[in-house]
């Protein structure tokens, strides 16, 4: 049963990813992403990650794809690759490297999870990671909101209409 | 239960589209979301790793993995509209300015 959901749902994830990168239209591309990060959600749902899981769909599918889309209602995309590609062959070099990558990527897993059991009892979802990020990762957990206003500052900086 | 082997597997898929997104493709917003593809992609394969070694530390670096990306995201998309507005047109192979 839970083999059955994990394939059907490994063929979403890497359906809309092919999708994502092999649409025209950058609005297609980012449904399918959106599409991507809520397969994701439900993996991190059976990993019993259940806060990472309602953060995945708050923050990625969210708020990030809105600024994406954002993004692309103002720029007015999906004109820049009609025309012919100067750089076609060093671009088709993607594809073998892709799959070089895939597959020394395949043999680490294999290699790596060859054999050994967990190491003890699935961590039980909220409460476990709000006492690691309160206790061990407090200072970078504090780094974060200064990261977060810092971007924040520089992007009202960067979208600032220059006077005079 | 499904091993968690099978999740580092598709994880290893998708980070792999992803780069191949990000060498194949001239609109630098779709090579934003490849990127943001193999974000997602090293974020499964550590709380998978974290499901596996029973500890909730792979959470808690996902946890931080999302905050640089929105970060990361709201900055990147300010320079692409930034360099939209300098030059009218938005093909990564006219962004040589920098090239030595």
């Amino acid at each position: 049963m839970g083999a059955v959901v994990f394939v059907l749902l490994a063929g979403v994830a890497v359906g809309s990813a092919l999708g994502l990168v092999l649409r025209r239209n950058p609005i297609h591309a980012a449904l399918f992403l959106v599409v991507n990060l809520g397969t994701v959600a439900v993996f991190y749902l059976t990993l019993g990650a259940q806060f990472l899981a309602v953060a995945q769909v708050a923050v990625y599918a969210g708020a990030i794809m809105v600024l994406f889309l954002f993004a692309i209602f103002v720029l007015i995309p999906g004109k820049e690759e009609t025309g012919p590609d100067p750089r076609r062959a060093y671009r088709l070099l993607a594809l073998p490297v892709g799959a070089v990558l895939l597959a020394l990527l395949v043999a680490v897993v294999a290699i790596g999870t060859r054999g050994r059991a967990a190491a003890g009892p699935a961590p039980d979802g909220v409460e476990a990671i709000a006492r690691l990020l309160f206790t061990d990762y407090l200072f970078p957990f504090e780094l974060t909101s200064v990261l977060l206003l810092a971007a924040m500052v520089g992007v009202l900086l960067l979208a600032r209409r220059r006077e005079g | 239960m499904v091993p968690e082997s099978w999740y580092l597997g598709l994880s290893a898929v998708l980070f792999s589209i992803g780069v191949v997104g990000v060498i194949v493709r001239r609109d630098p917003l779709i090579i934003f979301m490849s990127i943001e593809l193999m974000l997602n992609a090293g974020n499964l394969a550590f709380v998978a790793f974290g499901h596996r070694l029973g500890s909730a530390d792979g959470q808690a670096v996902v946890f931080f993995v999302m905050a640089v990306a929105a970060a990361e995201v709201a900055v990147g998309l300010a320079i692409i509209v930034a360099i939209f507005r300098l030059r009218r047109r938005l093909s990564v192979d006219d962004l040589s300015l920098m090239r030595w």
